[in-house]
């Protein structure tokens, strides 16, 4: 059911998030946003062979921003690292119908705990 | 589904006295109250009694109500009034920085038109100090403007206090009385203001009309020029259904506000016990004892409070976050900020503010469903470590 601002995919993946939790033996983490301006988000990937295989979040946010966090890991789980780059803030707030103008920077924050994890992931993978 | 109305400090339902109040204006009634003939007439011995009831219910003279179109005109009204009238005598205003934006951005404006403002601080339990105000006033001050209680923590201000020092100094006093109105006593002569703002929808009366209390003899400009409606003082034809629907509500407030918000206190410590026996981290916001009896405000601790509006609104709950005029923005409440309250947690307060409707079933309710929906919010949070 659609309700207030916010479109029925979207208060799906609030009410019914997928992927919440943390991912112990994680290969990637990045945590992304502030609680104190309102959002923050935690993203555990893991990862074989340049692909994403499993991918989980926690969010501290307003509906828009687990929702953002739920269908992200939704997208990129079974990419490779280069196609979960390439995923935008945009592609994020299609798939979820749209959101409203003053929560797009949620689907952005979804958009940079992707890129902040790969980049934990890469970083990891040089030095090992 | 089940629903439950606890934004009350939002908005309230029109009472049912009040809906009768207005229906002879929906059925014949349409005169212009300011014409001489008949059907002036008609509506004018409404319109006169309603100016009585509102006043009646301050304990005000009808000549010192201006009827205006909400709060918010009643606080442009009193503040740019008295600045663009006194602007000879210098330009300093006292104000707190926990007023409703009815007054801030009122002030932030006179601010870039020259004028000087202090925005009083107030202590961790939003209250403010009478000898601060004091101390604040200059040569050139020329308004204190200091709200009677808080919409957003509940949090009633010593008014009178303060209006016998804004007297002692012959500065002119007003105060936001849009949340106290129907919650607790007014006495306006008692509590020594010279100008003092209402509005009717707070009160079950409908959205567009509110009233400016002018004390006799006070000098203040006009801020709607027109006509002569009003004694001269805001022109526009009269708002005849507001005016009426308001003043219904001002004798109901009269009639029924005792018994009325003791049943509200009741079912405000139900939810506030409750709560706290079910739900851990949860903080209070605002003073524990000098509080109106019907608001509640929360920071449940790890959870966003957005989020947790939403998910008690697909349960038929209506609550608030922060107050409804900065809801929708993401910036933390203004209040809860002054209060020296972390930014994360004022990102947690929900505002329960609780209303005539109210029952225990639906407070039990409530009760029911909020601990689920924080705990299912807290499972999802990277700041919940238990």
């Amino acid at each position: 059911m659609a309700q207030g601002p916010y479109t029925e995919t979207v208060m799906d993946h609030f009410m019914h998030p997928r992927n919440v939790g943390e991912i112990e033996d994680a290969d990637g983490v990045a945590e992304v946003g502030s609680a104190a301006c309102g959002d923050t988000t935690k993203l555990f990937l893991k990862i074989k062979d340049d692909r994403i295989v499993d991918a989980k979040f926690q969010t501290f946010g307003c509906s828009a921003a687990i929702a953002s966090s739920s269908m992200t890991t939704e997208m990129i789980k079974g990419k490779t690292i280069k196609e979960a780059l390439k995923i935008t803030n945009k592609e994020v707030m299609d798939a979820l119908g749209g959101l409203p103008e003053i929560k797009h920077h949620c689907s952005v924050m979804a958009e940079d705990s992707v890129k902040a994890a790969i980049e934990d992931y890469l970083r990891k993978k040089g030095r090992g | 589904m089940k629903r439950v109305y606890l934004d009350n400090n939002a908005t309230t339902s029109l009472h049912p006295e009040v809906a009768a109040s207005i229906v002879p204006f929906l059925e014949g009634l349409y005169g212009n109250p300011s014409s001489l003939h008949w059907a002036g007439r008609d509506v004018r011995i409404y319109y006169d009694r309603a100016r009585l009831q509102i006043a009646d219910m301050m304990h005000a003279h009808p000549e010192e109500i201006v009827v205006t179109s909400c709060g918010t005109e009643s606080d442009n009204h009193a503040i740019k009034g008295i600045a663009y009238g006194n602007s000879e005598k210098g330009g300093h205003i006292i104000t707190t920085a926990i007023e409703h934006p009815g007054v801030l951005n009122v002030c932030k404006y006179l601010e870039g038109k020259g004028f000087a403002v202090t925005y009083l601080p107030v202590d961790g339990k939003g209250q403010i100090e009478p000898d601060d105000v004091k101390k604040a006033i200059r040569k050139d001050t020329i308004l204190i403007s200091v709200m009677y209680a808080n919409n957003e923590t509940g949090t009633v201000f010593p008014i009178q206090e303060i209006g016998v020092i804004a007297r002692e100094r012959g500065v002119p006093f007003h105060s936001d009385m849009v949340q106290a109105m129907g919650k607790i006593d007014i006495d306006i002569h008692s509590l020594n203001v010279d100008l003092a703002s209402f509005s009717g929808h707070k009160v079950y009366a409908p959205k567009g009309v509110g009233a400016l209390y002018i004390r006799e003899g006070l000098a203040i400009d006009n801020l709607i020029h027109g006509g002569h409606q009003e004694n001269g003082r805001r022109a526009g034809t009269e708002n005849v259904i507001g005016i009426v629907a308001f003043g219904a509500a001002c004798e109901i407030v009269k009639r029924e506000m005792r018994s009325e918000y003791n049943k509200i206190e009741s079912l405000r410590k139900r939810l506030l016990e409750g709560i706290l026996e079910r739900i851990e981290d949860v903080r209070l916001n605002g003073h524990p004892t000098k509080r109106l009896p019907n608001t509640l405000n929360l920071s449940f601790e790890y959870v966003e409070a957005e989020s947790l509006l939403m998910a008690l609104d697909m349960n038929g709950i209506a609550v608030s976050s922060g107050s409804a005029c900065s809801a929708g923005s993401t910036e933390p409440s203004h209040v809860l900020l002054a209060m020296g309250i972390p930014p994360e947690i004022c990102q947690s307060a929900v505002r329960f503010s609780l209303g005539r409707e109210n029952t225990e079933e639906d407070i039990d309710y409530v009760l029911s469903m909020v601990p689920e929906a924080v705990k299912r919010l807290r499972s999802m949070s990277p700041l919940y470590k238990k």
